[in-house]
């Protein structure tokens, strides 16, 4: 009934389904770990009393969105085996080492320190806390440098010769393949991904805040929508310039992808290449139906030049191209959720300078309307990203088609099942705990002197008993804070 | 690789050591973690499942990360035994990554909620008992053999071929000994009735993990001619007798400390010993195989130049990694103060 394709199929559903629900929580527990490194340092710093407030408040998200982070990363690596034995047993040889790094060097560190980080401030005191939340940040990124490394090498292969009787990919040289071409691109614009799906996310949950309270009342949400519109604004303009970046070198190296994301089809040997902006792709006929578009944009901005000429899809055999419709639209939501993100943070510099960045309520709505944007782009950019290598796994060497298990559809289809009915159930409850979590909003009734640069040591001598912050640890709050 | 002085190392040899390790540490660690959650189910109490999920909470994650170790090491420095066990052993595998996210987010999730405690807590139970009895299986699975075919490089059996009689066995096998192992280190971290009773089902769950033991070990030479040889012929026998003396040895010991001298530590430390002479005898029964009876580990291995560059890593890394785990176990050592809730 089931034959070879159809399991191949699956197993493709099932490795997206699954690296898809992964990676929106990295995506937002590596911005996350590094934010409340830097709240834990101003508080310790003796910035004030509301970053500790905020600390312990997103500390206790930061814990569930890790537990489902670690859960659903277990899974994937397992799934590189059990999905795509013929790739793991191929490409074992080049990317089984940095794989093997990324746990020695960064799911230890992560794992290791989290405990202390969550449990361990009482027994470790502060400096040793604020070392073990550091060092799991830098495991976070540890861990994205390592992952990305592979993943990017299997879509600029560098370092490697074919081995003619076993087929496998074996090393010559562990730095060109490690630090292959397209890596210091896919890095970057990741972890600025992170990072501003981090900062929309806390954005949001602070502008929701504002929205709730009257203004000004809630210090822990001003402080948190503040700090999160200065990453929008600075952040936001840089990732849409690295993302050119990065497109001109997916360009060098994978043509046809970039086709796909420009839709494409046709050649243009005299530039004046059209931006289009919108149209449906159309595999079949080769052409871009209902296309409205810029002329000369796409020249302008792949070329730099007008009237460079720019190949079209129709200069690539059939069998070598990706899926255009997927493509095309994934990127266009990135693309698009990238612009308005650049749009919030300048609309945010303009309420700052203003006065009215704790006021302005329609900035506010338009910021917890784009809290999970980070999310639904890192989303969009991975699709595009994967979907624009098909027909290869390995990019010019192996297909996806030669690199699957020897695996029964059936089989394939039942586990199908059963990840997305689990993953719906758990990461679905998991969600639901982190809103409501988020929907309390971080201990008030404090007095404006949190806001002040006041050292600690002072302001903490005779708390107040709106001092005394309802927090996990309690009144404890003001002896540490020495 | 050749060393100066004429020193000649193996590397395969060594990976092969390095990636049992990963395997054992993960087998103990994680062991009594699962172990622990099968044994919520005799601890009905909201407060002594507070406490039991307090002495593990700060450390679970590093535990699991050695069962990441252990495959991502597979992967690395053995592609070819990774690409044909995992799809040979695909349900088990599958079914045991996911009671591990259920078991895994009932550590958070159940302090999120009071409605829904009770189902987590469930949660906890069953994932923890499916991923002991799937590993168990795994393990059974790949000591009866899988079926390949060498010239594609590929799985080359059914679907459920891991399902046997032994398997199963292997399977409960585990789930007793890792409740042995819970029960063992809650005697470590409690205090009072909590502890009484862990130290009364300690040596029940100590006295069936001897049964299978023996009866594993008498199964496992017939599974295959490789192992009856290995076993009863030569010095095989010698050693047979060597590490099973040494089992009731340990075993004997440890009963006596659970209850005679009513030890707080040392039953868990014995109850770890007895888990090494175990795995000693299966890397005895194994050995040179990472597919029995049909892939060497050098059949195998990655080239040499993988090997050695995560033989760098590896030497530089685990050294550190043993140290932060060990520090991480001391910050936390000590009973379990109820009252101390952090969530
Ligand atoms: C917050 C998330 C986010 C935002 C706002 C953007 N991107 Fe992005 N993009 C990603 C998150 C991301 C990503 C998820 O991180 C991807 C997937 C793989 C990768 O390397 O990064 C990605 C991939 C990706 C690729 C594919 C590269 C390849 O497959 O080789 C291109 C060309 C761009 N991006 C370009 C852009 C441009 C021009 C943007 C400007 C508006 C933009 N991205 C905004
Ligand atoms: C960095 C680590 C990653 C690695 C090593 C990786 C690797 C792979 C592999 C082996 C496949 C299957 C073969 C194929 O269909 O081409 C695949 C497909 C896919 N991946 Fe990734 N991936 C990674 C990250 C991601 C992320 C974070 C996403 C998030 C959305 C993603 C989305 C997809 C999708 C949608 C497919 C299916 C494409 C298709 O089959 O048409 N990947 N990836
Ligand atoms: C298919 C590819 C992937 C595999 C095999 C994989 C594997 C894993 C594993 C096993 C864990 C749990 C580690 C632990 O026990 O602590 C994990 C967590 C993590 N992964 Fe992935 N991962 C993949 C894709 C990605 C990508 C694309 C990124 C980021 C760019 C990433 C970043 C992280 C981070 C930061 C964590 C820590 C947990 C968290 O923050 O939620 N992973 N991953």
């Amino acid at each position: 009934m089931f034959d070879h394709a159809d399991a191949v199929l699956l197993a493709r559903i099932q490795f997206a389904f699954t690296v898809s629900f992964h990676f929106l929580f990295p995506a937002f527990t590596i911005g996350l770990a590094s934010y409340l490194a830097v709240l834990n340092g101003l508080w310790l710093a003796g910035y004030g009393q509301v970053y500790r407030v905020l600390f312990d408040y997103w500390k206790k998200i930061f814990a569930l969105v890790f537990a489902m982070g670690v859960v659903s990363g277990i899974v994937m690596s397992y799934q590189f085996g059990t999905n795509w034995s013929v790739f793991s047993d191929k490409a074992g040889p080049v990317i089984g080492a940095p794989m093997a790094y990324e746990v020695l060097s960064a799911f230890f560190l992560e794992a290791g320190f989290l405990g202390i980080m969550l449990f361990g401030r009482e027994r470790v005191g502060n400096a040793l806390h604020m070392v073990a939340t550091a060092v799991v940040a830098v495991g976070t990124l540890l861990s994205a440098f390592w992952i990305l490394s592979v993943n990017s090498w299997m879509h600029t292969p560098a370092g490697f010769t074919i081995d003619a009787v076993t087929g496998q990919f074996m090393p010559t040289n562990f730095w060109e393949s490690i630090f292959n071409p397209s890596f210091p691109y896919r890095l970057v614009h990741t972890v600025t991904a992170a990072y501003l799906t981090t900062a929309f996310i806390v954005g949001g949950v602070g502008a929701w805040h504002l929205l709730r309270h009257t203004a000004g009342d809630n210090p822990g949400a001003r402080r948190m929508f503040s700090m999160a519109m200065w990453m929008a604004a600075i952040v936001a303009p840089i990732q849409v310039f690295i993302g050119d970046l990065h497109g001109l070198n997916t360009m060098e190296h994978q043509p046809q992808k970039v086709m796909a994301m420009e839709g494409h089809y046709e050649s243009h040997p005299d530039g004046w290449a059209p931006l289009y902006l919108f149209g449906i792709p159309n595999d079949e006929e080769q052409r871009l139906d209902y296309a409205f578009g810029i002329p000369g944009l796409s020249s302008l901005i792949l070329n730099h030049s007008l009237t460079a000429p720019l190949a079209g899809l129709d200069t690539i055999p059939d069998d070598e191209q990706p899926p255009v419709g997927i493509v095309f639209w994934s990127f266009r939501i990135m693309v698009g959720l990238g612009l308005l993100m650049v749009a919030v943070g300048g609309w945010s510099l303009v309420a700052r300078w203003r006065g009215t960045l704790f006021t302005s309520r329609p900035l506010h709505r338009f910021a917890v309307v784009m809290g999970p944007s980070g999310l639904v782009a890192v989303l969009a950019g991975w699709v595009t990203t994967e979907v624009g290598r098909q027909p290869y796994t390995i990019w010019g060497h192996l297909r996806t088609a030669d690199s699957a298990a020897p695996l029964d559809a059936s089989a394939v289809g039942v586990s199908l099942m059963a990840f997305v009915i689990v993953y719906f159930i758990v990461f679905g409850a998991g969600t639901f705990y982190v809103l409501r979590l988020m929907a309390k909003a971080p201990i008030t009734g404090g007095p404006d002197d949190w806001e002040t640069r006041a050292p600690i040591r002072t302001a903490g001598i005779a708390p107040g008993p709106a001092q005394g912050t309802p927090t996990d640890h309690g009144p404890r709050i003001e002896e540490e804070a020495r | 690789m050749e060393f100066g002085l004429g020193v000649n190392v193996d590397l395969t040899v060594v990976w092969a050591f390095l990636i049992a390790f990963a395997v054992f540490a993960y087998v103990v660690l994680d062991g009594f973690d699962l172990g622990l959650g099968m044994l919520f189910a005799v601890a009905p109490e909201k407060r002594d499942r507070d406490v039991m999920m307090n002495s593990v909470a700060p450390v679970w994650d590093g535990n699991e990360t050695w069962l990441v170790l252990g495959g991502g090491g597979l992967f690395a420095a053995f592609p070819l035994a990774y690409a044909l066990v995992l799809p040979a052993l695909y349900a088990p595998i599958i079914a045991m990554l996911l009671a591990l996210i259920f078991r895994g987010v009932a550590f958070e999730f159940r302090w999120r909620t009071e409605r829904w405690r009770g189902v987590w807590d469930f949660a906890f139970i069953s994932g923890s008992a499916m991923a002991s009895f799937s590993q168990g299986v795994a393990l059974g699975a790949l000591l009866q053999g899988i079926d390949v075919d060498m010239t594609t490089r590929s799985y080359a059996g059914g679907w459920f071929d891991w399902l046997t009689p032994f398997s199963v066995v292997t399977g409960i096998a585990v789930m007793t000994g890792y409740c042995l192992l819970g029960a063992t280190w809650l005697v470590m971290k409690t205090e009072g009735d909590l502890q009484d009773r862990m130290r009364r089902l300690a040596w029940p769950f100590g006295l069936v993990t001897l049964g299978f033991i023996g009866i594993v070990s008498l199964w496992t030479p017939f599974l295959q001619d490789g192992y009856y040889n290995r076993w009863f012929t030569g010095w095989g026998i010698v050693l047979a007798v060597f590490v099973g003396a040494a089992v009731l040895f340990v075993a004997w010991r440890m009963f006596n400390s659970l209850t005679v001298h009513r030890h707080e530590y040392r039953p868990f430390l014995q109850a770890i010993t007895l888990f090494a002479l175990c795995f000693v005898g299966l890397g005895i029964a194994m050995w040179p195989y990472v597919v029995p009876v049909e892939v060497t580990i050098w059949d195998a291995a990655a080239p040499e130049k993988s090997q050695v560059f995560m033989l760098i890593g590896a030497v530089v890394l685990i050294p550190l990694i043993l140290g932060y785990t060990a520090y991480a176990y001391w910050i936390f050592r000590g009973k379990i103060d109820p009252d101390a809730g952090y969530h």
